[in-house]
């Protein structure tokens, strides 16, 4: 089994016929993604893709009995657009948009608590299920079903944890990039746990960078209920003070959220953390 | 972002924050205006720069008189301030906040900011202000309090004197305590801040409390939708660089290395600024083009990169996700020509049509080198780099 969706999840797409949701929804069908319909206030009824759009997320449940939705709706809308899943029922929320205000996405978390939604991201590339189900706008191609999960906060080293579990024949039970903003959904330890109890998971990879404490409360839940290997990585060990790096939650501020300290921790728990990022399938086939 | 102190106490004003008299100026000759309409004793002269430690490098002078004031407000203006915050070629003093002085029976620091941790927005105090409070964190933690406000229910009157009564203040004091944290907290939300730091509020003689320094820092995800914030943007407070990165929405951050780097996501560049440095070189720059790269992104990023004259050498590292390997290598070939790369460039690429986009890049004359993988990449060009 993989975790959280696999080939038989129904997936809606809000903000279904934008540009981004038009061309990754297009992607997602092509890899096989059960994408049931998706959802553009004030075109229900019509056909794209060849699949229905409905007004609201409440139709499209009702209509498809989608669990799962990718929303590629605009900053300043994805508040509003990862609230309406929720109201809707929808089970897990895979939110793409980079570039949501802190406060926005404060309120979001505030309200989803309790309601047993699952929120993947903002900002952060989504997850997949290679060969089964792909809901986010990572290349499809380059996975391969098999044995590692992968769990990040950073896109394109998630794709760089792919191809080379890839390369050395290992293969991805499911990848999860938790996305890069301060202030997101599934953190480290809730995609941990899951792969924890997953039979098809054999080795973790975890992914981390500068800024926050994710990665050192990450360090203390493996130690105490990971039993499964775990290969890490830290970026910004040469990233300055005070700067953000690219991602809204990339900084480091007050001498807290440094990689030093991220991959001090790491060790302490007994995790193997790469000193390069190229050795990452390498360790991870070491450590099966 | 970042606005000036002027700037922030304004805002204060308006959302009922008590702050000293006083008001910006540009030229000796209006401080000293400034200074006479204020009247008092003396006055302070404060140089208005995007960044902390002013006062130790000279920023923050005391006037006793209005000769001093002229005599400071010449010495700042036009000078760059280099402090403990900002880089070695500092920033420049366009303007000067001067203000009346008042007598200080002490100390405090109060702030209020987002918690990634709680996802909760919090307000952190102490007694001891006037001073760093991450070394007042480190050293001494139980003279700071924190309190967390509830997005649904706003933050209420009993943290503010939970806070008052841990910072020693008295009577009408609370109240005036509530009401600048109320203000602050109205003012965080209204314009989407992401930190606002007073320090010191000041408690003077007569017991009444004054910002005497404040910082605001706004989100930078929400500035699009305040335009009056937008515009108190200063220009002249940031890396130019940095600036135009912007406009073609490149992400760029200059460093102190030699090996300008060029990277499609923002923790591959991060990571190979770190594989840089692990193979004995020294990166000069973190350049994030983004997931859905273009020629244009990628003249743009090489321009951005040269213009760096210390730059002796390029490493391009693209993921090929979404866009293709080929797409990239054709757009690197243009960008080489169009504006004469004159360095060595060293360019890794992975992931879609890889074989087709290396084969591009492979034999045409141009100082290129394609590298097979990351590790050999990052190994030539510290070498290459070197080699000038």
């Amino acid at each position: 089994m993989s975790i959280l969706i696999n080939k038989d999840t129904k997936v809606i797409c809000q903000g279904f016929t934008g540009k981004q949701g038009t061309f990754h929804s297009q992607q997602a069908l092509d890899y096989g993604t059960q994408l049931v319909g998706g959802v553009t206030p004030e075109r229900g009824g019509d056909k794209h893709l060849g699949l229905p759009v409905f007004n609201t997320v409440q139709d499209a449940v009702n209509s498809t009995q989608a669990t799962a939705s990718m929303i590629y709706v605009p900053p300043f809308y994805a508040a509003d657009a990862i609230l309406e899943a929720v109201d809707a029922g929808i089970k897990l929320i895979v939110c793409i948009t980079e570039g949501i205000p802190i406060l926005q996405m404060l309120r979001v978390k505030a309200a989803m608590a309790g309601t047993g939604a699952l929120l993947i991201g903002p900002n952060c590339p989504g997850v997949i299920t290679p060969g089964e189900c792909k809901i986010g706008i990572m290349p499809g191609k380059i996975h391969l079903p098999g044995s590692i999960g992968i769990v990040s906060r950073s896109g394109t080293l998630t794709y760089e944890s792919v191809h080379q579990t890839t390369a050395q024949g290992l293969g991805q039970s499911t990848c999860v990039g938790i996305g890069g903003d301060p202030i997101h959904g599934m953190n480290f330890i809730d995609v941990l746990s899951r792969f924890q109890a997953d039979d098809q998971t054999k080795g973790i990879v975890m992914v981390g960078e500068i800024g926050g404490s994710e990665e050192e409360d990450a360090a203390e839940y493996i130690k105490a209920y990971v039993t499964k290997p775990v290969v890490a990585y830290i970026a910004g060990q040469t990233a300055p003070a005070g700067k953000r790096m690219g991602h809204a939650g990339a900084i480091v501020t007050g001498g807290k959220g440094t990689a030093e300290g991220k991959v001090a921790a790491l060790k302490a728990a007994g995790i193997e953390v790469c000193v390069s990022p190229t050795d990452i399938g390498v360790a991870m086939k070491r450590c099966l | 972002m970042n606005i000036h102190e002027y700037q922030a106490k304004q805002l204060f004003q308006i959302y009922g924050i008590p702050v000293p008299d006083g008001k910006q100026v540009t030229t000796p000759e209006s401080a000293e205006q400034v200074a006479r309409e204020l009247g008092g004793e003396g006055w302070v002269v404060k140089a208005q720069v995007h960044a902390g430690g002013r006062g130790k490098v000279g920023g923050v002078k005391l006037a006793k008189n209005l000769a001093e004031v002229i005599d400071f407000s010449r010495d700042m203006l036009g000078k760059r301030l280099v402090t403990i915050q900002t880089d070695s070629s500092g920033l420049p003093v366009n303007s000067l906040l001067i203000e009346k002085i008042y007598p200080i029976k002490s100390e405090l620091y109060l702030s209020v900011l987002v918690d990634r941790a709680s996802e909760r927005i919090i307000f952190i105090a102490s007694a001891a202000g006037g001073v760093d409070i991450e070394t007042v964190a480190h050293e001494s933690p139980e003279q700071i309090i924190s309190v967390q406000v509830h997005p649904a229910a706003g933050l209420q009157a009993y943290q503010c004197r939970k806070v008052a009564y841990t910072l020693g203040l008295k009577g009408q004091q609370i109240k005036a305590l509530e009401k600048i944290m109320q203000g602050m907290y109205d003012l965080f939300l209204a314009k989407d801040a992401s930190q606002i730091e007073i320090n010191p509020l000041i408690e003077t003689d007569s017991g009444d409390l004054l910002a005497l320094d404040a910082k605001i820092n706004f989100d930078d995800n929400a500035v699009a939708i305040h335009p009056d914030i937008a515009a108190m943007k200063d220009p002249t407070q940031e890396d130019d660089k940095e600036n135009e990165a912007q406009q073609f929405g490149l992400n760029y951050i200059t460093l102190d290395g030699n090996i300008g780097c060029m990277v499609n996501g923002a923790g591959l560049a991060m990571a190979t600024m770190d594989l840089v440095k692990l193979k004995g070189g020294l990166p000069a720059n973190f350049l994030d083009v983004g997931g859905g790269t273009n020629v244009e992104k990628v003249c743009e990023a090489f321009k951005l990169i040269l213009s760096d004259s210390s730059v002796k050498a390029v490493l391009v590292n693209i993921f090929g996700g979404i866009v293709k390997c080929d797409v990239i290598a054709s757009g690197i070939l243009a960008a080489i020509e169009q504006i004469h790369v004159a360095v060595p460039v060293v360019v890794r690429l992975e992931g879609t049509n890889v074989e087709q986009g290396r084969a591009l890049l492979s034999n045409t004359g141009l100082n290129l080198y394609a590298a097979d993988d990351l590790a050999h990449a990052a190994e030539q060009v510290v070498a290459l780099a070197e080699a000038v």
